[in-house]
């Protein structure tokens, strides 16, 4: 046993959306890939969290989705208590796989409806074949009824009878049941009201807590993940561009994105500070800028940055950051900043 | 600090309604508020809270079964809540602007973005059809499209999700209306996009003296934009008051529990502060206060009889209990 649970190594997937194979022939139409996810790598230590923010269409989504074994990986390795994923077969990768489930954003879309709720909590202990004997399953979902704050009596309902938190708590018992020592939890409070989001959060912290569970976090929402996390890894189109820990992150954020990402935070103390909004909009990423891809809304960027994509490298203390203008030294420049 | 002068809109006791099989569910319930011209009122709430609903009552957009049930609205003095339709088509638009949740939803994708600018110009301005697309490729420019003189040839699906949303801003400019309408803006864009259009929306409606009724669950785009805001709970106004007072100093338990609920920069609490239980359903709104049952303050005649809004001296809260809270607080 490592200390650290997970650890993702120059993770890539690419999607072909090429058009159709007759359309290339007839029209000479090129074939397009997007690089969804491009050449990713962190690592979580055990009982931490680890968030990834940024805007749609970064990857945040697609990097869950790798992880949990939804897509296989283009390229690079997911390697959970050191056994790395990818080169296993899919009976190698059972027992791994029962450490790790999913929560997913829509607590609507993610349970199916004509199951009742002990039916659907009670799944994955069938699939992973840890308990048989009826009368045991049955104890064991009402106990985890329980832990999420539901009555056990909520068993023989079916979804439709629950509001949006309460689904979210029916998936946060189905993916506990397996007893999984890691959680990736994908949007999980977007789609609820904020003090439905709170009950949410501070569950999972709970359970965090008693469980010892790690957190894979992905969120657009700052305030959740500073909220929620440890350690946080910024992304833009497909790139991690600064991970931090999350103090750090909020304190001092290095990368021009980060910047002007945290610029945007709403401004609840009311101190009066204007927005400074972060000019221009996410590029395609069927067709990303040459060089760093942010360089286009950078307001530090110059001649290198459009040539040449900038590494991860160490920065301030803990910090990585892909940027050439904090590895020259000349983020210092950058106007308005936070 | 508009206090002084002629309301720009007064809805006064509004109560929404929807008839259904097992009787009438009452959506809005005795709502009363003002606008001023040119301010910014901010109505947040939890979903089904009514603050979409009062929206659309005031547009004039209710989906039926939904109607107005009772109380009145009324845009400079004159009542606009049971017009014809005919007429109420020519109030919204050229008097009221609309921008909603979903920019895509709210273009038609089968007409270019000029023709349906200057299809809405021309409704409401008497203009020429030339002098109409050169006020929509202003109105493009000022809502910070580029290149306008092309674009406003180009279909809805050719703009990104926050371009589009500046169209729909432009659309409901065309006819410098006096109030628009804005339900959940930025709901649907990313958070840079987001600080993008609430900018845009501020800067416009400071330069055009428009007033806005802000409707929205996010209370940070309230916090930045709005000049009051009223809390909704239920189909009710929980609280009313200046953004500030609401936001830093809520008097309403509900307006305490939505705040520290929301996690924030900063703030390094474990925990946040939770409000037990979820709001009532229409069907079953709990006798007196509806906030009761969540109440961590309740008292017997919370229990029994419902509070109106009251003054606490900085904001309105329709709470019994908020001068015992507040002593009680100061106490500690």
């Amino acid at each position: 046993m490592s200390d650290i649970l997970l650890r993702v190594t120059d993770l890539a997937r690419t999607f072909d959306v090429s058009r159709p194979w007759l359309n290339r022939v007839l029209e000479g139409a090129p074939r397009q890939l997007l690089k969804a996810v491009d050449g990713v790598s962190f690592e979580i230590p055990r009982g931490q969290t680890f968030s990834l923010v940024g805007e749609s269409g970064c990857g945040k989504s697609t990097v869950a989705r790798l992880v949990v074994g939804l897509y296989r990986p283009s390229r690079g390795s997911i390697s959970i208590d050191g056994s790395d994923l990818a080169a296993m077969s899919r009976e190698q990768q059972q027992p791994v796989r029962r450490k790790l489930q999913m929560i997913f954003q829509d607590p609507y879309a993610s349970l199916n409806p004509r199951w009742r709720v002990s039916s659907i909590i009670a799944e994955p202990i069938l699939a992973h074949r840890i308990l048989s004997d009826r009368t045991a399953i049955q104890k064991r979902v009402d106990e985890l009824l329980r832990q999420v704050g539901l009555n056990p009596a909520d068993g023989s309902k079916f979804p439709h009878e629950f509001s949006g938190g309460q689904r979210q708590r029916i998936s946060i018992a189905r993916a506990l049941a397996s007893k999984p020592e890691f959680l990736v939890c994908d949007e999980p409070t977007s789609a609820l009201d904020v003090s439905v989001q709170a009950q949410i959060l501070n569950l999972m912290k709970d359970l965090q807590r008693e469980l010892q569970l790690t957190y894979l976090f992905i969120s657009h929402n700052l305030a959740v993940v500073y909220h929620m996390s440890d350690t946080i890894g910024v992304m833009y189109l497909g790139r991690l561009v600064e991970v931090a820990p999350a103090r750090t992150l909020f304190a001092a954020p290095q990368h021009p994105y980060s910047r002007l990402l945290l610029d945007t935070l709403p401004d609840l103390d009311m101190t009066g500070r204007e927005r400074v909004p972060v000019a221009g909009e996410v590029p395609n990423p069927i067709n990303p800028p040459t060089g760093c891809a942010f360089h286009p809304r950078c307001p530090l960027a110059n001649d290198r940055c459009k040539r040449e994509r900038p590494e991860t490298k160490p920065a301030v203390t803990g910090t990585l950051v892909a940027c050439h203008a904090v590895e020259e030294g000349r983020s210092q420049e950058m106007p308005a900043a936070a | 600090m508009r206090t002084n002068q002629a309301p720009l809109l007064e809805v006064k006791n509004l109560r929404v309604e929807f008839p259904t099989r097992r009787g009438t569910l009452v959506a809005v319930d005795d709502v009363s508020f003002s606008i001023a011209p040119g301010e910014v009122l901010g109505v947040v709430g939890e979903s089904g809270a009514g603050k979409s609903l009062t929206g659309a009552a005031i547009i004039g957009l209710l989906e039926p079964p939904g109607r107005v049930a009772g109380g009145e609205i009324r845009l400079e003095g004159e009542r606009i809540d049971r017009l014809p339709y005919e007429q109420m088509r020519r109030v919204r638009g050229k008097k009221i602007g609309a921008i909603f949740q979903d920019p895509l939803t709210s273009l038609n994708p089968l007409f270019t973005i000029g023709r349906q600018l200057t299809e809405t110009i021309l409704t409401h301005i008497d203009l020429s059809q030339t002098q109409a697309r050169d006020r929509a490729i202003e109105l493009l420019m000022e809502v910070g499209i580029p290149a306008a003189d092309k674009r406003i040839d180009h279909y809805p699906h050719q703009f990104s999700g926050g371009m589009r949303q500046r169209v729909v801003i432009a659309l409901a400019l065309a006819a410098n209306p006096k109030l628009i309408v804005a339900d959940e803006p930025t709901t649907a864009l990313d958070v840079s996009i987001q600080a993008q259009i609430i900018a845009l929306l501020k800067k416009l409606c400071r330069d055009h003296g428009t007033a806005v009724m802000l409707v929205t669950h996010d209370m940070g785009v309230i916090a930045e934009t709005a000049d009051r805001v009223a809390v909704m709970y239920a189909g009710r106004i929980a609280e009313i008051g200046p953004v500030r007072e609401v936001v830093k100093n809520p008097r309403h338990p509900y307006t305490v529990g939505l705040m520290g609920s929301i996690p924030t920069i900063g703030h390094d609490a474990e925990r946040l502060t939770q409000i037990d239980g979820s709001m009532p359903r229409l069907t079953a709104i709990p006798r007196g206060c509806a906030f009761n049952p969540r109440c961590p303050h309740v008292a017997e005649r919370c229990r029994t009889e419902r509070p109106d809004l009251i003054d606490t001296g900085a904001t309105e809260a329709a709470c019994w209990r908020h001068a015992d809270i507040r002593a009680a607080a100061a106490a500690e």
